[in-house]
């Protein structure tokens, strides 16, 4: 079992927490100005990096707060947690020569069309 | 607000009719709750608290809205995770989130109408007190045992090191969301919603079966 550190309530265990996705996806500037594939890509397209990656969780069972996590999805380690609205720290990748060569997507770049960081 | 008033004061009368017959949410299990008590010759005695006061407090702390809370309380609002403010055995307000609190008086019972005060302190600032009595019941767990009943289901750390006296954290207890409080040093109060209390009364009292039955070596 994950031990998740709560920015508010300190490390407890993954049973109490929920997951949330991918960090950082702003609400698109002018959404009328998307057409469907803009609005499609807002709502689904997700990253998928091998390595560190910002996600929401919440303390589901604890103080119930949202805040965002630095994980890696290869070994599931946690970099560091901070609170909405923070902006990511600047944590290197503890592993970095785990993420595959090749065309992927950088982790830290929003996947939504229209700028602007929730 | 007239019709306020007089809603209110209909309540007040209705619930003074009303105190006969209101029940706590595991009131159908308190036999067999002093029965594991009497088993365990105290190791682990379980009983459920009847209507104590339950405030559910929303504000800042710092903020104008929780200096008016405090002034009524008269018990400073607890700043950080894990703290409980006030007097365990009367008044005290527990912390359950940056902003939100849960004042309980486990010294008297409730009655319609609690909270009135509070509310009226809120009056144009933003924040919340709302009577939440009847959200949770609240078990009463003490015995030297009751800390081993406990970490059978509880994924927080338990241990005295982190889990001292006047302790209070929002956690699990089996499947169980609950508010645990350690008021004493081998005194717990578990505050599970009501929806939830025949379960995890049975299921406390399951746990705590084997401490009703002498040790075998």
């Amino acid at each position: 079992m994950l031990s998740i550190p709560c920015p508010e309530c300190g490390p407890r265990d993954e049973i109490e927490f929920h997951y949330g996705g991918q960090a950082h996806v702003a609400y698109p500037a002018d959404p009328h100005s998307l057409d469907d594939r803009g609005w499609a890509e807002y709502l689904f397209y997700r990253d998928n990096p091998k390595g560190l990656f910002a996600e929401r969780w919440q303390h589901a069972a604890g103080c119930r707060k949202w805040f965002n996590a630095l994980r890696d999805t290869h070994t599931y380690e946690f970099s560091t947690t901070y609170r909405v609205g923070e902006p990511r720290p600047d944590v290197a990748d503890p592993h970095p020569g785990a993420a595959p060569a090749g065309p992927s997507t950088p982790s830290n770049t929003p996947s939504s069309p229209a700028g602007g960081t929730l | 607000m007239a019709e306020n008033t007089m809603t209110i004061d209909q309540s007040q009368a209705s619930g003074q009719v009303a105190a006969g017959l209101r029940r706590t949410p595991a009131a159908h299990l308190t036999a067999e709750m002093a029965q594991v008590g009497e088993r365990s010759q105290g190791a682990v005695a379980v009983r459920e608290l009847a209507f104590p006061v339950q405030l559910g407090l929303r504000a800042r702390p710092g903020s104008a809205s929780a200096t008016a809370l405090e002034g009524v309380l008269g018990v400073p609002l607890p700043t950080g995770h894990g703290q409980v403010t006030g007097d365990p055995d009367g008044l005290h307000v527990v912390w359950l989130s940056p902003d939100e609190f849960l004042a309980v008086d486990v010294s008297r019972e409730q009655v319609p109408g609690e909270g009135r005060e509070l509310e009226d302190a809120l009056e144009g600032l933003p924040g919340q007190a709302v009577d939440l009595s009847a959200n949770r019941s609240v078990l009463d767990l003490r015995g030297p045992r009751v800390r081993e009943v406990l970490e059978k289901g509880c994924h927080a750390d338990l241990h005295p090191r982190s889990f001292g006296v006047g302790t209070a954290i929002a956690t699990q207890l089996g499947p169980v969301p609950v508010v645990l409080h350690r008021y004493a040093d081998s005194g717990y109060r578990v505050y599970p919603r009501a929806s939830f209390a025949d379960y995890l009364v049975r299921w406390v009292l399951d746990a705590a079966e084997e401490f009703c039955h002498e040790e075998v070596l």
